[in-house]
């Protein structure tokens, strides 16, 4: 089974970031959360129910839908806030990736640690640009609306063709399909990555860490 | 084929489609209301939210819907359609979109139908939920209010989309296969808003594009939104009934059950007709029921945007007057230390309008630059002598040539102390302005532009005590930090 992977793009100014990394990771992740699974006898259960709430952004022209959880808000703005600091330390012309992967989990035998198999992956590219004018910042605020927009029906169209999911899975492996940690909705698992590309095009070390941390954790 | 179908998940699929198109019409009328829609989750399973969704259900809303199905259900060659359009308060309308619900011939006979197309219904709404804020329409109606409201017009049967105007898109929400057929969602909206331009629905949107309290944190529903009356549904002449009976068979409760058993056994999905749970007050949205209800009435409170702009005028007016006797003051002030009252209209409307630096007026106390030792002494307030010969605030003589300034100059009444000529115009006719409608928008604006409001903090005594203190302060800050220059060179050097 391979891996589905989609690449969205955007080019915002720098105090843009932050809402449109929530705009698309929350319209990601309302596709894929569910309300939390009640097993019962007989190999059954029942799913709760997943409530919306709609988020205008502040410097975008844009209102996006966003699964009512507050945990998992926390959860990403606390990884969109910290793409974000990196972006501006890497300077002004900033340029980076933030990467939602969905995956299961594979349970293994000792002495090997589970596998992660990755489902779908989405990457966002993010070019930051500085603007030098208010007027030059309106005609942004409202551009850019219309491309998170345009994102927002990429992402409805992917998800809408109904590709792979993984199979519903009984009690004892739902821990490796979704996350259950929240208390009010349930995502399938999720991992949430960056990275930060300086001016020559070269990614920084992050990813490289990344690999070699996974190989030793074997 | 219906034959492969087992008359169970027939009768499951026909309850899906059925509240799949009346959750649908829901979410769009929703989404037209005007104000930001939050639902809560909820971890354990009510047993009344089909499709796993927290979507509210307005029974005005319900009501239409089923009047407009009339029992049917969206089939090949029946859609189900959602118009949505705008009327101003001229009574002009114009259609923005029309989302609709179809069916088409190809089937999925492997798919099951408790499971996977609930399932996929499901995130259709979601999609649903996200595409009805992207569209144009959706900040049309978050502006709705005076001017124009939001409309909705539930149909079934053929879809209309000439109503769109030219060069109208289309976008797709989503398909879901079933064993009957494909159910498709889509939206074609209007792009051609010529109509609106000319009559500029759109306010502008504030200059630094920062809401005041983006800081702030905000919990569901707690911001409010701007004004805006509900949709409202065609003819307007439509009665306005008490409240619709609760539509009690659309809160049947889905108790779906889901099995992880292999697919081979019979899967035990079973929809239970219970009495709802939940009482319909709970359900439905009580503010836009009395909202629906009454929009007629406040759809006949008309003010042309013309209007409108004047009302704004009309504050903004009072507003300058209010600060502009403020400034008065300031120019008394002024005035006081002027050697003569100009006789010269060009020169007096030079006074008027220049000032010691913008928002700052001249401190009485005279800090001469030669009693302090200081380095930039030169931007230091200057006396009064010196401004005779600032070049900021006389300007050099323009050629007098005859325009309607002078003659608006004469002609107004002092509002203030005697010898004063340089005060507010209330009359003020600026050059080149038009006259018709709106003959006090340069005006204001001119007016406004030269009389910004007194910044507290620079009114006239507290600035010379800060000036005064910061001055004093100023030897004892010199000598720490001529000490500390060691300090200051090594930080230099780290930077480096």
């Amino acid at each position: 089974m391979n891996c589905r992977s989609e690449v969205l793009e955007v080019t915002v100014e720098a105090r843009q970031v932050e809402e449109s990394m929530l705009a698309l990771l929350h319209t990601i992740l309302l596709h894929r959360s569910t309300g939390k699974f009640h097993y019962k006898k007989e190999g059954t259960y029942s799913i709760g129910t997943v409530g919306t709430q709609d988020i205008d952004c502040d410097f975008i022209d844009f209102t996006f839908v966003r699964v009512s959880s507050e945990e998992l808000d926390r959860v990403i703005r606390k990884a969109v806030s910290e793409f974000k600091d990196a972006l501006s330390v890497s300077g002004s012309d900033g340029m980076g990736q933030i990467c939602l992967e969905f995956y299961q989990k594979k349970k293994s035998r000792w002495p090997f640690s589970d596998e992660c198999i990755p489902w779908e992956v989405w990457s966002i590219k993010v070019n930051v640009v500085n603007l030098a004018n208010e007027q030059e910042r309106q005609i942004c605020r409202e551009k850019v609306g219309e491309k998170l927009g345009e994102k927002v029906i990429n992402v409805v169209e992917v998800i809408n063709r109904h590709e792979y999911l993984p199979k519903m899975p009984t009690q004892s492996e739902v821990d490796n399909v979704f996350d259950t940690s929240l208390k009010d909705v349930q995502p399938y698992l999720y991992k949430i990555t960056y990275q930060i590309t300086d001016s020559l095009g070269t990614s920084v070390s992050t990813t490289v860490r990344r690999l070699i941390k996974d190989t030793l954790a074997l | 084929m219906d034959s492969d179908l087992s008359p169970q998940d027939k009768k499951d699929l026909d309850k899906f489609i059925k509240f799949f198109a009346l959750k649908t019409v829901q979410v769009i009328v929703q989404a037209r209301l005007g104000e930001k829609i939050c639902t809560h989750s909820s971890s354990s399973p009510t047993g009344s939210d089909w499709f796993n969704l927290a979507i509210k259900d307005i029974p005005e809303v319900t009501h239409e819907a089923k009047k407009a199905l009339a029992g049917q259900l969206p089939g090949i060659g029946r859609s189900m359609c959602v118009e949505i359009s705008l009327k101003t308060s001229e009574g002009d309308s114009m259609e923005l979109e029309t989302w609709c619900l179809e069916m088409n011939e190809k089937c999925d006979k492997d798919i099951k139908v408790s499971y996977t197309v609930y399932n996929r219904l499901s995130v259709l709404l979601k999609s649903l939920l996200a595409i009805t804020r992207v569209t144009p329409a959706y900040k049309l109606s978050r502006k709705q209010g005076h001017d124009y409201v939001i409309l909705y017009r539930i149909y079934f049967g053929e879809v209309q989309l000439s109503g769109l105007g030219e060069g109208f898109q289309t976008v797709r929400v989503g398909v879901v296969g079933t064993p009957v057929g494909t159910v498709t969602l889509s939206c074609a909206y209007r792009t051609n808003l010529a109509f609106m331009s000319s009559r500029q629905f759109e306010r502008s949107a504030p200059i630094m594009g920062i809401i005041v309290d983006h800081f702030v944190d905000g919990s569901c529903g707690q911001r409010p939104v701007t004004m805006g009356q509900p949709c409202n549904y065609r003819p307007p002449d439509d009665e306005d009934t008490g409240p619709f009976p609760g539509v009690q068979d659309s809160q049947e409760v889905c108790t779906t059950s889901f099995s992880t058993s292999p697919p081979s056994q019979m899967y035990s999905s079973r929809l239970c007709c219970q009495p709802p749970i939940i009482t319909g007050p709970e359900l439905c949205h009580p503010n836009a029921t009395n909202q629906v209800m009454h929009a007629g009435k406040e759809g006949t409170v008309v003010l042309l945007p013309t209007q409108t702009q004047e009302a704004h005028l009309t504050l903004e007016q009072a507003h300058n007057t209010s600060t502009s006797s403020g400034d008065e003051e300031g120019l008394s002030h002024n005035g006081d230390g002027r050697s003569a009252s100009p006789s010269d209209p060009v020169e007096s409307l030079s006074n008027f309008t220049r000032k010691v630096g913008a928002f700052v007026n001249k401190p009485n106390a005279q800090l001469t630059a030669a009693s302090l030792d200081l380095p930039f002494a030169a931007f230091a307030p200057r006396g009064l002598d010196a401004e005779e010969n600032d070049r900021m605030v006389q300007p050099p003589d323009s050629p007098s040539c005859p325009s309607p300034l002078q003659g608006s100059l004469h002609s107004q009444g002092s509002e203030g102390s005697g010898p004063q000529d340089d005060f507010v115009m209330v009359d003020f006719r600026p050059a080149f302005s038009k006259d018709d409608l709106l003959p006090m928008d340069l005006g204001t604006f001119y007016r406004e532009f030269q009389n910004p409001p007194q910044l507290a903090s620079l009114s006239l005594h507290i600035s010379s005590q800060s000036m005064a203190d910061d001055l004093d302060s100023l030897p004892e800050k010199l000598a720490v930090y001529e000490k500390n220059m060691d300090e200051f060179d090594a930080f230099v050097d780290m930077l480096q």
